[in-house]
């Protein structure tokens, strides 16, 4: 495997976790009714996005440069 | 003699060599951390209830860990296209955030993280004696809600000497939060943001006590865990800043001025081994910090 198909890997589990924190934060936040919580929601759920927007951007840049 | 297939792929496999030995090595490297990974959850799912904290860890801190690792793995991949595309002045730069991105995990982690443990104290109460400290524990208010004891107590030590010390027979903590309003149904679940201890002085008399360290190691199975896998994490990096800064220093520019390839291939094994230590930390952050 190169390094580019394992740097796709890597993003998405990246992304995994950006979704899975997310989840964690809004759960805590049921809980506790903290504001930074919710904070830390919107945060993680934009860099998941941000992840994928970077992962899509990275697979076509590879494929243009033909190192994919 | 010239060592074939250190540039080029061997026409039967479509590999150089060092791409074989990365993922051989890689290999092993799943089995270590499969097998420290497997220890955790089953010491965890066998733990006495009130046995295994939660809690400790600093989210926010290990989330700021977590994106300056992610954000290396991007660093180390435009490094190595740079390369590729035979632009050095920019894989320098690219290269230089991956080993400053490796620095500051490492700082954070050496120079935060871990200390912040070691200054922390943890008593563990003997059975007989959890009645005495119910004011502290709190725990007909934890039984009358179904959830699990407490059978720490824990805080800053005051009283330093009293770890070696026979002659003084008491422990003065000044108290983690929990131990001051343990009755509080907010009190129920440990706090995510790390709130540091109150000025609540607790006494712990010694003879009240199974055993009683600050957060080292030797503690209890969740720190031993907890210190061996992040600590064999930690050598991983700085093993990759060593091998990134080799090749950023002008031992890499020596290279590239003879083969470019050569020095790419080789960027490319060392960001290979990189974003697996990131695939383990990926793994490391929910384990220990969310769960």
């Amino acid at each position: 495997m190169s390094l580019k198909a394992f740097h796709i890997i890597l993003i998405t589990f990246s992304t995994l976790l950006a979704f899975g924190l997310g989840i964690w934060c809004l759960w805590v936040n049921s809980m506790e009714a903290t504001a930074s919580y919710t904070l830390g929601a919107v945060g993680s759920f934009a860099a998941a996005v941000a992840l994928i927007i970077y992962g899509c951007w990275f697979w076509r840049k590879m494929k243009r440069l033909r190192l994919i | 003699m010239e060592i074939p297939y250190t540039v080029t792929a061997r026409p039967d496999t479509g590999l150089w060599n060092a791409k074989i030995g990365i993922w051989l090595f890689l290999a092993s490297e799943v089995m270590l951390f499969g097998g420290l990974f497997s220890a955790y959850i089953f010491l965890r799912l066998d733990a006495e209830p009130g046995y295994w904290p939660h809690g400790l860890l600093n989210v926010p801190v290990g989330t700021f860990n977590t994106a300056i690792l992610i954000a290396s793995s991007v660093t180390v991949v435009l490094a190595w296209a740079a390369l590729k595309m035979r632009q050095f002045a920019r894989y320098k730069i690219y290269m230089g955030i991956t080993i400053l991105c490796g620095v500051i995990f490492l700082v954070v982690k050496l120079g935060y993280e871990w200390p912040q443990k070691y200054v922390h104290f943890g008593a563990y109460i003997k059975s007989s004696a959890l009645e005495k400290y119910e004011p502290l524990l709190g725990n007909k208010h934890l039984l009358a809600e179904g959830l699990p004891p407490r059978v720490e107590i824990t805080g800053h030590l005051h009283n330093h000497e009293a770890l070696h010390d026979p002659k003084i027979k008491e422990y003065e903590i000044a108290l983690d939060p929990v131990y001051t309003d343990p009755t509080n149904p907010k009190m129920d679940r440990p706090h995510f943001l790390y709130v540091p201890p109150t000025e609540k002085i607790g006494v712990v008399q010694k003879a009240d006590v199974e055993r009683a360290t600050m957060f080292l190691p030797t503690h209890n199975t969740y720190f031993a865990t907890y210190f061996t896998i992040t600590g064999l994490h930690g050598l991983h990096v700085l093993a990759g800043v060593l091998v990134f800064t080799y090749f950023w220093l002008p031992v890499g520019s020596k290279l590239y001025r003879e083969n470019p390839e050569h020095l790419a291939n080789r960027v490319e094994v060392a960001g290979l081994f990189w974003h697996f230590v990131d695939l383990v930390w990926i793994f490391v952050f929910p384990l220990f910090y969310l769960l």
